[in-house]
């Protein structure tokens, strides 16, 4: 076997677990904190980093805290997998190990001055949430500002205490549903591309981001492109097997695009020619 | 005899008894020499000490998913195609070790590697090797993160390269204009002559260290009759050529033709065994695993060759993307004719023909771009457009 030294972007930095907070089942949030605590994690929204569980494995998870608190990394994830479940069983005084951040960012700026609309789906609230930071914190440069979430059931959804918390803020909307009510639910019932029709925006002035399973995607962009929304205006962020992180170990293409560099985020006129093709 | 005044593009007469002597001088100057042997029944890239090791008298037979060594005799070193192996093997190696880390308190810590790669001196490179060597530089070095481990390997280089005096019967260098004559990415390029009882090398010099070595080894400035007989070695052997691949809109050939019903008729043959992408001297994915000592104190994360033929390959939570052979086919004829261009400026394939000799089906990958392209002129009905139905909620999904 060969061995060579190898400086990053292929060497993992190492994190202190902060804080853990469960917010379903079985997903979990976890604070992270650098070994020195000077050296923060500067990310723009939407980018996301290779998580390590030493001798485990690795992952590629979204960032979702807030980019204006680089000093606290911020993760959420759904253990699913060996190495998710081992994220999810750390507990706080343990570590990971970080690559990144890489890939590409929300238009957060390109969106200034618009409506802008947020449309997730299960977990995939969580890469949109730092976007949700910047526009509370920034809420004079934006029109109107409409989050539409879904989740399979009341008790799927993440970050419940903060949605009720946004609900609240001027300006911003916050729209729910589920595909299966619980008792007690008041809400929406239905899936969360049943909102969009609903929601009031500019559609010639606004921008959406979406995020959530492929199929959801799908017609979520459909029903934006209903509502007049161009192409170009239409965000979705991707998910594909990476092993690197930086373009080199091909896994997670689809047609020309590498997922961890051309993406996650796509606007959605560059991706759409492989988008939704099956098995591309 | 006079001094030789040896430059960038000069031509030399390096007598076939003098070749060890151009051995000689690269061992001393501290290059592990590697070049065509005969182990395990083909002729393949090894370390090498002697001339004696080359494979001489032999030569090889290939077809689609047969190769055969065949003894020949004669005198030629390199009267052979190209054997299974390319330099990625060496540049690019089947199995790294990117790291490895020590439990330490709260934390880890990496351990640092500190072995200095070898300094390779490639010997009898074929031109198509060699533009391949020029696409892994595109890939590995020209992002916005270069890879390390190629870069060591890569920058100590040094290639003789072998034009190629005889034309493979699975390759087809011309259509990929990558051969049968070097071009680029040499130091020195022989051309091997064998007239009567003559036996030498015409040796262009391709860079300043080519011509350095050179100067060491007794050699000759070329007459123009050697000159003129080393351009009919190229000559005569493009003639040759086994196959053709039209490239001219390849690109938006594969793009235009992702529903073709060619992929369904590939599928039945293709095994799905990735021996394509072993043998391709481009193809570049990779996996890693991470694994522990038995007591957990140490890990290591190591890089492997992997293939985008394997289900494995694509797999996120719910299932793999490219679940059929079809799709994974297809993945990897897209990437290497179309998609390689997007991303690298350059098509994947130099046309080596490896991936015909080495498939065990003899999926011939000159035919498949010929039977798009025939299928595609016959005309064919539209395909259905995206009927996207209901959307009935978030499930947990068999694969978007």
């Amino acid at each position: 076997m060969v061995s060579a030294r190898f400086p990053e972007p292929m060497v993992p930095r190492l994190f202190a677990v902060r804080r853990v907070r469960r917010e379903t089942e079985d997903t979990f949030t976890l604070e992270l904190q650098p070994e020195s605590p000077s050296e923060g994690m500067a990310f723009a929204a939407g980018q996301f980093n290779m998580l390590y569980v030493f001798g485990v494995g690795e992952v590629p998870i979204s960032i979702s805290g807030d980019p204006e608190k680089p000093e606290i990394l911020v993760h959420t994830v759904r253990a699913v997998g060996t190495v998710t479940k081992a994220i999810c069983r750390l507990k706080p005084g343990g570590f990971l190990g970080v690559r990144g951040p890489f890939g590409t960012r929300w238009p957060v700026e390109e969106a200034m001055g618009g409506d802008v609309v947020l449309v997730a789906g299960g977990i995939g609230l969580a890469p949109l949430r730092p976007v949700v930071y910047q526009l509370l914190a920034r809420r004079g440069e934006f029109g109107r500002v409409a989050l539409l979430y879904g989740a399979r059931s009341p008790k799927e959804m993440v970050y419940r205490r903060e949605l009720a918390r946004w609900e609240k803020r001027p300006g911003f909307t916050v729209h729910t549903t589920v595909d299966k009510p619980a008792e007690g639910w008041e809400g929406n019932v239905g899936v969360v591309t049943t909102l969009i029709p609903e929601v009031e925006f500019d559609p010639r002035e606004a921008v959406a981001m979406v995020c959530g399973p492929e199929i959801m995607m799908r017609f979520a962009v459909l029903e934006l492109q209903k509502r007049g929304v161009p192409e170009e205006k239409i965000f979705i962020s991707m998910e594909r097997n990476m092993k690197c992180g930086i373009g080199l170990c091909g896994h997670c293409q689809i047609g020309p695009y590498f997922v961890c560099k051309d993406g996650p985020v796509f606007r959605f006129d560059v991706i759409k020619p492989f988008f939704g093709k099956r098995e591309i | 005899m006079a001094e030789l005044s040896l430059k960038i593009g000069s031509q030399a007469v390096l007598e076939s008894r003098d070749l060890q002597k151009l051995f000689d001088v690269l061992r001393a100057k501290g290059y592990r020499l590697i070049g065509p042997t005969v182990r395990n029944s083909v002729i393949t890239y090894d370390e090498l000490t002697s001339v004696e090791e080359l494979p001489v008298g032999w030569t090889d037979v290939q077809e689609g998913a047969a190769y055969r060594l065949k003894k020949v005799g004669g005198k030629a070193f390199f009267n052979y195609g190209i054997g299974p192996d390319s330099l990625k093997r060496f540049l690019y190696p089947p199995l790294v070790r990117l790291w490895r880390a020590r439990r330490k308190g709260d934390g880890f810590k990496p351990v640092e590697e500190t072995e200095a790669p070898p300094k390779y001196a490639f010997i009898g490179v074929r031109p198509c090797d060699l533009h391949a060597v020029a696409i892994h530089d595109r890939v590995f070095l020209s992002g916005e993160y270069a890879d390390p481990s190629y870069a060591l390997r890569r920058e100590k280089i040094f290639v003789v390269a072998v034009n190629c005096a005889k034309a493979g019967n699975t390759c087809f260098c011309v259509s990929m204009n990558t051969g049968p004559k070097a071009t680029v990415g040499f130091d020195l390029a022989l051309t091997e002559i064998l007239e009567g009882e003559r036996h030498y090398f015409v040796v262009e010099v391709g860079s300043e260290a080519g011509a350095a070595v050179l100067r060491e080894v007794p050699c000759r400035e070329a007459g123009e009759d050697e000159k003129a007989a080393a351009e009919r070695v190229v000559t005569e052997t493009a003639e040759k050529m086994g196959r053709v691949l039209e490239a001219a809109g390849i690109r938006e050939l594969l793009y235009e033709n992702l529903e073709h019903p060619f992929w369904d008729e590939v599928a039945e043959r293709c095994l799905a065994c990735g021996s394509c992408t072993m043998v391709c001297p481009t193809c570049f994915c990779t996996t890693v695993e991470d694994v522990t000592d038995l007591p957990g104190e140490t890990a290591e994360r190591l890089r492997r060759w992997d293939s985008c033929f394997t289900e494995d390959f694509s797999y996120i939570h719910g299932g793999s993307v490219r679940a059929s052979a079809r799709a994974r086919y297809r993945q990897w004829l897209t990437h290497k004719l179309a998609a390689w261009l997007d991303q690298f400026g350059t098509l994947g394939c130099v046309g080596c023909g490896r991936c015909i000799t080495w498939c065990p089906a003899g999926i011939d990958i000159a035919e498949a771009v010929r039977a798009l392209r025939r299928k595609e002129e016959k005309g064919r009905p539209p395909a259905p457009a995206e009927t996207p139905g209901e959307y009935s909620g978030i499930q947990e999904q068999p694969g978007p």
